[in-house]
C-alpha cells in the first residue's frame, strides 16, 4: 500500500480514508456479514486430509488496489508469457527448435514427469495449449513484479475473484460509486467464448469435466458450469463411439465438442494413462488426438509450469517471441546443476527451497522461517536427489493493509490473475485473485495453509 | 439434462413414494393386528413381509412376527433396503447429487427427514403410538410433494421425479392389493365382521375408506374395493390413476424430445387396458393372477425406462 519511502500510493488514497473515518465495530459487524453471505451461497472448499469437511478460505474486507498504470504493465507482461508458453508447447511436442537450439538442457523436457509422449506429433484444435492460465505474480518494488509460478493446467480460484466482488458490492456500494473499479464479473462469459473458439466443430457443445463432489474445487466446478448455461458432467456421463465423445441425455446421445476439463491428465482417460483413474473417459485420447474433442487445457501443459522448466521462461519469451520479459522471474537456482547445489547448500536459511513437481505449497522449506531440523532434513533430501527441487531467494513482498484480530495490520499478497487464450485473442479480466498469508511475517498464501483472500480493484485509467 | 440427474430425480421420487407405502402397509398390519386373535395378529404383521419381499432376510435375524419385529426391521433397519429410513436415506443421497436441480425447499425438506429419522428405533414410536409415527411419514412424504409441487421448474427434471412417484406408486398399490386379495375375491368373501374390519383397514391405508363411503353409499363390498383400487380413475392412489399419470409424463416427453420409446408404448397399452377394463374381465382371470401380472409388467416398464433413458451409466 506504501511507497519504498513510506508515502502513500496514490491508488489508495480513497481507501485511507474510508479506512480511518470507519469506526472500528463497523468492520466486525461487516466482517460477520460477509461470513455470513459466503456461508449462505456456500462458497466453501474441501481440505484434504481433514474429514469431508467443508470450509469457508477466510475473506478480508479490505480490497487490495492496482493502479491502471501498473495494470497496463501487468497485463502486457501476462499476455507476452503466455504466448510464449503456448508456443513453447507447440515446439516441443513438434519441431522441437528450442531443445535443438540448446536454450533448454533435453532431457528437463523430454525426461519431465510432464511431459505427454501421447500428445507428441498431433496439433490441439487451432493450435491452443493453454486456454486457461493462472499465474502467480508478485510485487516487490515499485514497478518490480515477479512471477512466482504458472499454473498451466486446471488453475482454481478464479471463483473466488467473482465471488469476493459479488460480497464486496453487498457490503459497500458506497466505495464503488466513489472509486472508479474495472468490473470482473464478464470472465465467464470471456471463458465461454475461448471455450467455443477452440471448438473443432462449428456450433459447439461445450461441457465442464469435474472429478466429482469430492474434490476440494468442487464447488468452483459447479459455480462456472452454472454461470456459463453449460451442463457440468463427470468421467461416467461420457462415453466415446465411433471416433467421437458423447454425453449421455435422457433424449438420447449428444455429441461433446468442448470438454473444459478440471481432471488432470493422469486421470483424464484410463485406457491411455492411469488404468486406475475412475474419473475418466475410457477412449478419450483418441478422439482428442484425432482433432475431433478439443481439451482445455490441452493434454501436456504439466511441462511448461515445472519448476525448472519455469528458470527458463524468460529464455522462452527471447526465444520465441524476439522481446524482453516485461515481467520478471525470481531468480532460480536449479540443484541439478552442481555449482547451484554447492551454492543452495551453503546459503540454505536465506533461501526458499520447493519441489520441481510440488504445487499448493506443500513440499517447500521457507528457509528464514525453518527450524534447525527442517533445514538439516532439506539438506538430506537435497543431497539424495538434487533433481528434484529448485531454490529461490526470498523476496521482500508488498504488504496490504489486512483486518486482523487486533485490528488493521499489513500482510504479505500475491496475485493470481486468469489468462484467457483463444486463437483470435488473449483476454485478461482487470485484477485477479489476490491472496493473503494471514500470519504475521508469513510468505505462504495457499488456501490449504491458512490463507485468506481479498477483492482486487483495478482502478480505471479513465 | 444428463441421464445421470434423469436418474436421481427418477430414484428420489421412487424411494420417497416407497417410503410413505411402507408406512402405510405398516398402518394396515398394525390396524388389523389390533382387531385379530393372538395367532391371527402374527399373521397381520407378517404380511407385510410378503408385500416387499424379503422374509427370507427378516427370518435369518428374528423368528417372531409381531409389532416389536416387524416395525423394527421394516422402520429402521438401516441393513434392510427395504425400511423407511434406508428409503429416506437413499433419497436424501439421490437429492445431494441433485442441489443443481431441485430446489433448496426441496432440499431442505429431504434433508430435515433425515436428520429427524436419525437414531430413531422402536421404543421411540410405541411410547407414542405407532400410528403416529407412521402419520408423520406421510406427512413428511407429502410435505415433499408438496413442496416440489410449489416451487419446482415445469421441466423434464420435474417429469422424471413425478415418473419415479407413480411408477412406485402403481407397483406399491398391486402389492398391497395382492397380499389381500383373498379377501377380496367374491366368491371366498363371507361377510364376517372381521372382514369388514379387514376391508376397511385396507381402503384406510390407502386413503380411501371416505372415498368408498362417498362413491358407493353402501356396505364395504369386496368387488367395489378392488374396483376403486384398481380402475377408478379419481382415486388418486389406484392403479389406473397411477398409470393415466405416467401416460400422461410420456406424453409431455415425447413432445419435449420429439422422440418415441418403447416405454410409452408399454406404459399406454397399460393405461388403456385399466381405463377400458372391467372387473367382471379381471375377476374372471382371477385377481392374484391379475395382480401377479400387472406387477410384473410395472417392473418391465421400469427396466424398459433405465434402457430408454440411458438412466444406468
Amino acid at each position: 500500500m506504501r511507497e519504498p519511502g513510506g508515502g502513500l500510493r496514490d491508488a489508495y488514497r480513497n481507501l485511507e480514508t474510508w479506512l480511518s473515518s470507519t469506526p472500528r465495530e463497523d468492520f466486525d459487524r461487516l466482517r460477520q456479514e460477509a461470513e455470513l453471505l459466503f456461508r449462505r451461497l456456500g462458497i466453501t472448499f474441501t481440505v484434504y486430509g481433514a474429514g469431508d469437511t467443508e470450509r469457508l478460505i477466510p475473506f478480508d474486507i479490505i480490497p487490495r488496489v492496482i493502479a491502471a498504470a501498473q495494470w497496463k504493465r501487468i497485463h502486457a507482461g501476462l499476455e507476452q508469457r503466455v504466448r510464449a508458453m503456448n508456443m513453447f508447447l507447440a515446439d516441443i511436442y513438434h519441431g522441437r527448435d528450442i531443445l535443438r537450439a540448446g536454450v533448454i538442457p533435453e532431457d528437463l523436457v523430454l525426461s519431465n514427469r510432464q511431459f505427454r509422449p501421447e500428445a507428441a506429433g498431433m496439433l490441439p484444435p487451432k493450435g491452443i495449449y493453454v486456454h486457461v492460465a493462472g499465474i502467480d505474480i508478485v510485487r516487490t518494488g515499485d514497478d518490480d513484479f515477479y512471477v512466482l509460478e504458472d499454473n498451466l493446467r486446471t488453475p482454481s480460484g478464479v471463483s473466488y475473484m467473482l465471488e469476493n466482488r459479488v460480497i464486496m458490492m453487498r457490503l459497500f456500494p458506497e466505495l464503488f460509486a466513489q472509486n472508479r473499479i474495472a468490473p470482473v464479473d464478464h470472465y465467464p462469459e470471456e471463458l465461454l467464448n475461448a471455450l467455443r473458439a477452440a471448438s473443432p466443430a462449428p456450433d459447439p457443445t461445450v461441457v465442464v469435466l469435474t472429478p466429482g463432489p469430492e474434490n476440494s474445487a468442487y464447488f468452483e466446478h459447479a459455480f462456472l458450469a452454472e454461470q456459463m448455461g453449460l451442463v457440468l458432467v463427470e468421467g461416467q456421463d461420457l462415453f466415446v463411439a465411433n471416433g467421437y465423445v458423447y454425453m449421455r441425455t435422457p433424449a438420447g446421445s449428444q455429441r461433446v465438442d468442448v470438454i473444459y476439463r478440471r481432471i488432470d491428465d493422469d486421470f483424464i482417460d484410463p485406457l491411455a494413462l492411469r488404468q486406475d483413474s475412475l474419473l475418466g473417459v475410457p477412449g478419450l485420447l483418441s478422439v482428442y488426438r484425432s482433432g475431433r474433442v478439443a481439451l482445455a487445457n490441452a493434454i501436456g501443459t504439466g511441462v511448461a509450469d515445472d519448476k525448472a522448466v519455469y528458470a527458463f521462461a524468460p529464455d522462452i519469451i527471447r526465444f520465441y517471441l524476439n522481446q524482453e520479459p516485461i515481467l520478471q522471474n525470481v531468480p532460480t537456482y536449479l540443484c541439478r546443476r552442481p555449482d547451484d547445489l554447492k551454492y543452495v547448500l551453503a546459503n540454505l536459511p536465506e533461501l526458499v527451497v520447493k519441489e520441481v513437481h510440488g504445487s499448493g505449497g506443500y513440499g517447500m522449506l521457507i528457509g528464514p522461517a525453518a527450524t534447525k531440523s527442517q533445514i538439516n532434513d532439506f539438506r538430506k533430501r537435497l543431497q539424495a536427489k538434487p533433481d528434484g527441487y529448485i531454490a529461490q531467494p526470498t523476496l521482500a513482498l508488498s504488504t496490504c493493509p489486512t483486518f486482523v484480530k487486533r485490528g488493521i495490520a499489513p500482510r504479505h499478497v500475491d496475485l493470481r490473475p486468469f489468462v484467457l487464450t483463444s486463437a483470435e485473442q488473449v483476454r485478461i479480466v482487470p485484477g485477479g485473485l489476490t491472496r493473503v498469508a494471514l500470519e504475521k511475517g508469513s510468505l505462504v498464501v495457499n488456501s490449504s495453509q491458512g490463507g485468506g483472500t481479498k477483492d482486487t480493484w483495478v482502478l480505471d485509467a479513465s | 439434462m444428463l441421464s445421470r440427474t434423469a436418474d436421481n430425480l427418477y430414484w428420489l421420487g421412487r424411494y420417497i413414494e416407497r417410503a410413505e407405502n411402507i408406512a402405510r402397509m405398516l398402518d394396515v398390519a398394525h390396524r388389523s393386528a389390533l382387531i385379530s386373535r393372538k395367532d391371527v395378529a402374527a399373521a397381520d404383521w407378517g404380511s407385510v413381509l410378503g408385500i416387499t419381499g424379503i422374509a427370507e432376510a427378516f427370518f435369518q435375524r428374528f423368528s417372531v412376527t409381531d409389532d416389536r419385529s416387524i416395525i423394527s426391521f421394516m422402520a429402521f433397519d438401516h441393513n434392510n433396503w427395504s425400511s423407511i429410513s434406508a428409503c429416506v436415506r437413499r433419497a436424501r443421497e439421490n437429492g445431494r447429487a441433485l442441489r443443481g436441480s431441485i430446489t433448496s425447499e426441496m432440499w431442505e425438506s429431504l434433508n430435515e427427514t433425515w436428520l429427524m429419522l436419525q437414531g430413531k428405533k422402536y421404543e421411540d414410536v410405541s411410547a407414542n403410538g405407532f400410528s403416529q409415527f407412521f402419520d408423520w411419514v406421510k406427512e413428511r412424504s407429502h410435505l415433499f410433494r408438496g413442496v416440489t409441487f410449489g416451487t419446482m421448474l415445469r421441466d423434464d427434471c420435474y417429469h422424471f421425479l413425478r415418473l419415479g412417484t407413480f411408477l412406485e406408486r402403481a407397483d406399491n398399490t398391486a402389492r398391497l392389493l395382492d397380499v389381500k386379495y383373498h379377501l377380496l375375491h367374491p366368491a371366498d368373501a363371507v361377510g364376517g365382521v372381521v372382514d369388514y374390519y379387514q376391508w376397511a383397514a385396507l381402503l384406510r391405508s390407502v386413503s380411501a375408506l371416505r372415498a368408498y363411503k362417498q362413491l358407493y353409499h353402501e356396505a364395504i363390498v369386496p368387488r367395489r374395493v378392488a374396483e376403486l383400487l384398481i380402475l377408478r380413475e379419481d382415486m388418486p392412489r389406484s392403479l389406473r390413476a397411477s398409470y393415466r399419470e405416467i401416460d400422461a409424463l410420456f406424453v409431455e416427453l415425447g413432445q419435449r424430445y420429439h422422440r418415441e420409446y418403447e416405454c410409452f408404448r408399454i406404459a399406454g397399452d397399460m393405461y388403456r387396458r385399466l381405463r377400458y377394463g372391467r372387473m367382471e374381465d379381471i375377476f374372471a382371470v382371477g385377481l392374484h393372477p391379475f395382480l401377479t401380472e400387472f406387477i410384473s409388467r410395472t417392473s418391465r416398464l421400469g427396466e424398459q425406462i433405465v434402457d430408454d433413458f440411458q438412466l444406468a451409466a
